[in-house]
């Protein structure tokens, strides 16, 4: 196969960025898209120009480092028939000579560090806020002194699937993180062990959203529809539940 | 902005329910309209008190939610400062997509609405003083105010669509898939019921069948 | 050249420091003997954390619980990214919620059983002792583990042993436990007591008067080349699998870290014990990047087949004929069959592809000694035909719908419809840094957790072992054994112009710079897939002394070629990924070489490590316990110098040696 490619290449930070036009040889439809940009970043070194910048990692859909706008899409969204990450798209999702626009996540909470590769400690913010059970190492009950009803337990596990990858917020026309934040309240909120924290946690969590410059959620569903796990939209409205019982709650910090 | 705009989908519900009294001739039609300016809630309040304080809530929540739309768009803005090259719709639908610029033309709309038939500034086909039922019978004769009528009623009704969906869900209501689903069948519902409850007066007035 | 001319003899290592006395005593004997720092000293004390693993999150976390000042250092953009994440099966835990007679003593038993006998007793019965407390930890911290309807934990078996003692989420327990180790680390770096340095590489460990004092990294958005230095350093930075290239580790997972202590005198535990997985989906092409595994459960009932004739291998599965079909595994092994052990599976799929029986697309693969290309088919059918056919497709979507989704998703085949295919991949390391029974390799003051020391899993890892073994250093061995070396504070205080930092910061820059200026014409990659190939082909599924002695020339050659002909394009300053991959493929062909050495010496067959020289008359694995029943330690003596090897014999007092068998 042969791809063309618009890939947006920025040097850092501060510098302004462009699309530039690759054209890719050899390509293979059993390649991921990754191994397409492995292909020409190789081309590219034998010719002594840049390579293209991009974060991957464990490239089997586990570890969210990976993220890119594909066509418009976070992941490639828009070109995969299942949820993906970007490792996990392979190329025969394209036509032999088709044209790719590729972007970086833009979110002014993701600034970009090079082409497209983005800054996502605030998520990890959101974490410290309160995405957390405090529990020191040591001094954990048994297991089973806490049952906790198989539902719920599911249902927490279905939101703890979230690998911070950010494709919710790059897919978000509000540029929100709030699905992710949504699917920790929810994951720890289904917990017994969770019950403690769960509204000072909601209030600082939301309050860490709000100030690391992601925007508002306005339920457009962008959001759900790109997430490679599937983390479902109700999540949010979970976290917006519990928000508002803890207007009403003490332990709210 | 979900309360508030809560309260505004309440108010349009009522709004087709008295518009629809047009029915029932001009005399039931013009006593509604005056017992709303009269002594509801009377003695609790003094008479003609209610619809102050009716139109004081209604504009503190249109203002709340201008300033709640207007916070909501400054953050996306800041949140989104770069721009994508290609952007490639998933899931939006044209009502979430048109809620800001939506929200601007209907509030230039509704300013125009007051502006005709409550302060009777702006006198199209009646004349100052003129009694609702004769004021409304007046307008709507003129095939192009109903046209207009019709596309403002039209940026209502999508901004409603998406608005109470969004609001229940910001409310906390959307507790599963099927909850999802209910919430945008009843955001349609409630959409299309405003959109064929307001427009059936003016097309009858329009084709004669009230006069 | 003969065996002997690529060592040196060392002495042996006689004491590991656990203490003596019953076996279910001795955890309890050295932590009570283990000396304390009081709480109001431990913040004064810094100690560095390098990975935010399983092993090193919970490290980190836990001694940020325990008021020390940690500075924790990772590669990746967030902590939450360590491959740990990516385990799929599950945790073991002695726990016994099924009644079925399980017990520490079982585990203890089971590990020691699986690991062929060269994992050291002391650490393992540890380990098993303390499952029991990681699975009350991660639930306490919200894990959630698969449930039964009565709201208790499930359980499954796995990995072959005859009780259900692994505690999973779906399969993706090692995400879910990763997530919880990450909470609590968040949860200090909000509490101020750990300091997270995300996207830094660590690239040298200061040493002050024979102690690890500290370490350089590289800031890998700036470049900036920095010195942080502590009272301890601790080393939890995974196994290092992808000196193959292709393996199921990380892109980024690397042996920089523990190759540079290990320059430093760390020394390296049995670096050829390597664990090579039987399902992993097979190499597409020559342009592949990683491969991926799929859960072991499979061949519970997938069959796998190649065709007899070579001149099949290119039909569509469908239309050969069962009598043209060769069942191997069911054919060679008939009491086990399909069912045999990881490394047997692996090495019987290798010879049907050497055999030029393979299936799937062909790869070009080079003869490293005739420099001859040929085109061989990697891959055999794991079919699951029969398994429709007797269960119905509904059962099997319901007992494998994920995996083959995954399959789906990768091949672009409907794995329903035709045989999948598989091939085995380099999927964990069982060596690694040689510590003692508090985790503190040979440097003093340098402790290592996690894969990336050497201590649990002798010549092979048991499933669901490896996530046991990484919490229990990080939550409960690490942090009761530190203590006894931080009491000895206050340590010299260490400063930015101390000579020791100044030299190793310039000892990195020189490097850095080197690395930079060749200028050659090969890129990093085309390096790192070479040595990839030689060690897939000499130190994998099996190895020859001929073999191993023609790798290490042959890697000697090509180090050489690296360091005079690589191309590394930008500058230091930079977001520069082709330097980063540049620093951790030369120590690759530093290790390549240690590995093969190692493999050499080792002339039997014991767990992962299978000698063609050394095996029965039915092909199985045959160790010499008389020649070889200890651990092999290795010091560096310099780049190029031959390494000394250090034996720390094994000594089972508790555990009876025997001979496995599997026909």
């Amino acid at each position: 196969m042969i791809i063309n490619l618009r890939v947006w290449r920025q040097a850092n930070a501060q510098s302004a960025g462009k699309m530039v036009s690759y054209r890719v040889e050899g390509v293979s439809e059993d390649m991921s898209f990754l191994e397409m940009l492995d292909l020409l970043n190789e081309d590219l070194t034998v010719k002594g120009e840049e390579p293209i910048a991009f974060d991957h990692d464990c490239r089997e859909g586990i570890c969210g480092m990976c993220g890119i706008v594909i066509n418009g899409a976070a992941h490639g969204r828009a070109n995969s028939p299942v949820p993906t990450t970007t490792c996990q798209l392979h190329m025969r999702s394209f036509a032999d000579g088709a044209t790719i626009d590729v972007e970086p996540w833009r979110a002014g909470a993701f600034p970009v560090i090079k082409d497209l590769v983005v800054d996502r400690t605030a998520f990890d913010r959101i974490i410290q806020a309160g995405g957390f059970i405090s529990i020191n190492a040591g001094s954990a009950p048994e297991a089973h002194s806490v049952p906790a009803p198989k539902i719920q337990a599911d249902r927490a596990f279905d939101a703890a699937t979230c690998i911070g990858c950010g494709a919710c917020v790059a897919a978000c026309p509000n540029g929100s993180g709030m699905l992710f934040t949504a699917a920790k309240i929810t994951h720890l909120a289904m917990l017994p062990q969770g019950q403690p924290e769960r509204y000072s946690r909601v209030k600082t969590m939301v309050a860490q959203h709000d100030a690391d410059g992601f925007g508002g959620c306005t339920n457009i569903g962008e959001c759900a529809a790109v997430c490679p796990k599937q983390i479902p939209l109700d999540t949010i409205s979970a976290l917006n539940r519990d928000l508002m019982k803890s207007l009403f709650k003490k332990d709210g910090k | 902005m979900a309360i508030t705009g809560l309260i505004m989908v309440g108010f349009l519900l009522m709004h087709m329910y008295g518009n629809l009294k047009v029915f029932l001739g001009a005399d039931a039609f013009n006593h509604y309209a005056h017992w709303l300016k009269g002594d509801i809630l009377y003695p609790l309040v003094p008479s003609g008190w209610f619809i102050w304080i009716f139109r004081l809530v209604m504009l503190a929540s249109i203002v709340a939610h201008i300033w709640s739309a207007a916070v909501l768009t400054g953050r996306a803005h800041a949140a989104r400062s770069t721009k994508y090259v290609t952007t490639k719709r998933l899931s939006q639908t044209y009502a979430a997509r048109t809620m800001r610029w939506g929200g601007v033309i209907l509030l230039v709309g509704l300013i125009f609405h007051l502006l005709q038939f409550t302060t009777q500034t702006v006198q199209t086909g009646f004349t100052a003083g003129a009694e609702p039922y004769e004021m409304t019978v007046g307008a709507f004769g003129n095939w192009w105010l109903v046209l207009l009528y019709a596309v403002w009623v039209g940026i209502v009704c999508s901004h409603v669509r998406h608005g109470v969906w969004s609001a229940l869900t910001t409310l906390g209501a959307n507790t599963s898939p099927a909850a999802r689903s209910f919430l945008n069948g009843l955001a349609w519902v409630i959409a299309v019921v405003l959109f064929v409850g307001f427009m059936i007066m003016p097309l009858a007035v329009l084709f004669g069948w009230v006069n | 050249m003969t065996v002997t001319d690529y060592y040196k003899a060392g002495a042996d290592i006689r004491d590991t420091k656990a203490p003596a006395g019953a076996i279910e005593k001795k955890w309890s004997t050295r932590k009570f003997q283990a000396r304390l720092v009081n709480p109001a000293n431990r913040r004064k004390l810094t100690v560095i954390v390098v990975g935010t693993g399983l092993a090193g999150g919970a490290a980190a976390a836990t001694l940020g619980e325990a008021g020390y000042n940690v500075l924790n250092f990772c590669y990746q953009d967030s902590p939450r990214r360590a491959h740990s994440i990516a385990a799929q099966g599950g945790i073991n835990a002695a726990k016994n919620y099924r009644n079925d007679n399980d017990s520490t003593m079982r585990l203890f038993y089971d590990t020691v059983k699986g690991g062929d006998y060269r994992a050291r007793e002391t650490n393992v019965y540890r380990l098993a002792e303390v499952s029991n407390n990681i699975i009350d930890q991660c639930v306490a911290q919200g894990v959630p583990f698969a449930r039964e309807y009565g709201g208790l934990l499930d359980n499954r078996s796995f990995g072959g042993v005859q009780v259900q003692r692994t505690f999973y989420a779906r399969g993706q327990t090692g995400q879910q436990l990763l997530i919880g180790a990450y909470q609590s680390l968040e949860r200090q770096v909000a509490a101020g007591t750990v300091q997270m340095h995300t996207r830094h590489e660590m690239l040298e460990l200061i040493l002050v008067d024979g102690r690890a004092r500290g370490i350089v990294t590289r800031n890998m958005v700036t470049g900036a080349i920095e010195a942080h230095t502590a009272d301890a350093v601790v080393l939890a930075t995974g196994g290092y699998g992808n000196v193959f290239f292709l393996s199921t580790n990380a892109m980024g997972c690397n042996v920089t870290a523990s190759w540079r202590a290990h320059r430093k005198g760390a020394y390296f535990g049995n670096p050829c014990y390597t664990q090579i997985h039987p399902t992993c989906i097979p190499v597409h092409g020559d342009t592949q990047s990683k491969l991926t595994l799929m859960s072991e459960s499979l061949r519970n009932d997938g069959r796998i087949w190649v065709p007899k004739r070579a001149e099949d291998c290119t039909k569509d599965p469908r239309q050969i004929p069962e009598e043209d079909r060769d069942y191997y595994l069911e054919r060679i092994y008939p009491a086990f069959g399909n069912l045999v052990p990881r490394d047997i599976a692996s090495r019987q799929a290798k010879n049907m592809c050497d055999e030029g029986r393979g299936v799937g697309p062909a790869v070009a693969e080079v003869d490293h000694r005739t420099g001859e290309e040929r085109q061989v088919r990697r891959g055999v059918y794991l079919d699951f035909a029969s398994a429709i056919e007797r269960l119905g497709q509904k059962a099997v979507e319901t007992k494998y719908g994920n995996l083959f989704d995954m399959y789906a998703q990768i091949t672009g085949e409907n794995p329903y419809e035709t045989p999948m295919r598989i091939y085995p991949a380099v999927h964990y390391t069982m060596g690694g840094l040689w510590v003692d029974y508090d985790l503190m390799s040979s440097i003093t003051g340098l402790y290592v957790t996690g894969e990336a020391n050497f201590s649990d899993h002798g010549a092979n890892r048991l499933g669901a072992s490896a996530l046991m073994q990484g919490l229990a250093d990080g939550y409960f061995v690490l942090p009761n054994t530190i203590n006894d070396y931080l009491a000895d504070a206050p340590f010299e205080k260490i400063g930015q112009d101390h000579p020791a930092v100044v030299e190793a910061l310039a000892g990195v820059n020189e490097r850095i710079n080197r690395l930079l200026s060749i200028q050659g014409t090969r890129t990093v990659d085309s390096f790192h897939k070479e040595l990839g190939n030689i060690m897939w082909e000499y130190c994998g599924m099996e190895r020859t002394e001929e073999g191993l002695t023609f790798a290490i020339g042959r890697i000697r050659e090509l180090r050489e070629e690296f360091w005079s002909n690589v191309k590394v394009t930008g500058v230091n300053e930079d977001f520069n990924q082709t330097l980063e991959r540049a620093g951790r493929v030369a120590d690759f062909l530093e290790l390549g070489e240690l590995m093969c050495v190692d493999a050499l010496v080792r002339r039997e067959s014991c767990g992962g490590h299978f000698r063609a020289e050394s095996q029965t008359e039915d092909g199985e694995a045959l160790r010499h316990d008389d020649e070889f029943l200890h651990v092999s330690a290795w010091e560096f003596t310099g780049p190029g110098n031959a390494p000394i090897l250090h034996k720390e014999p094994l000594e089972y007092e508790f555990i009876e040696l025997k001979q496995r068998s599997y026909k």
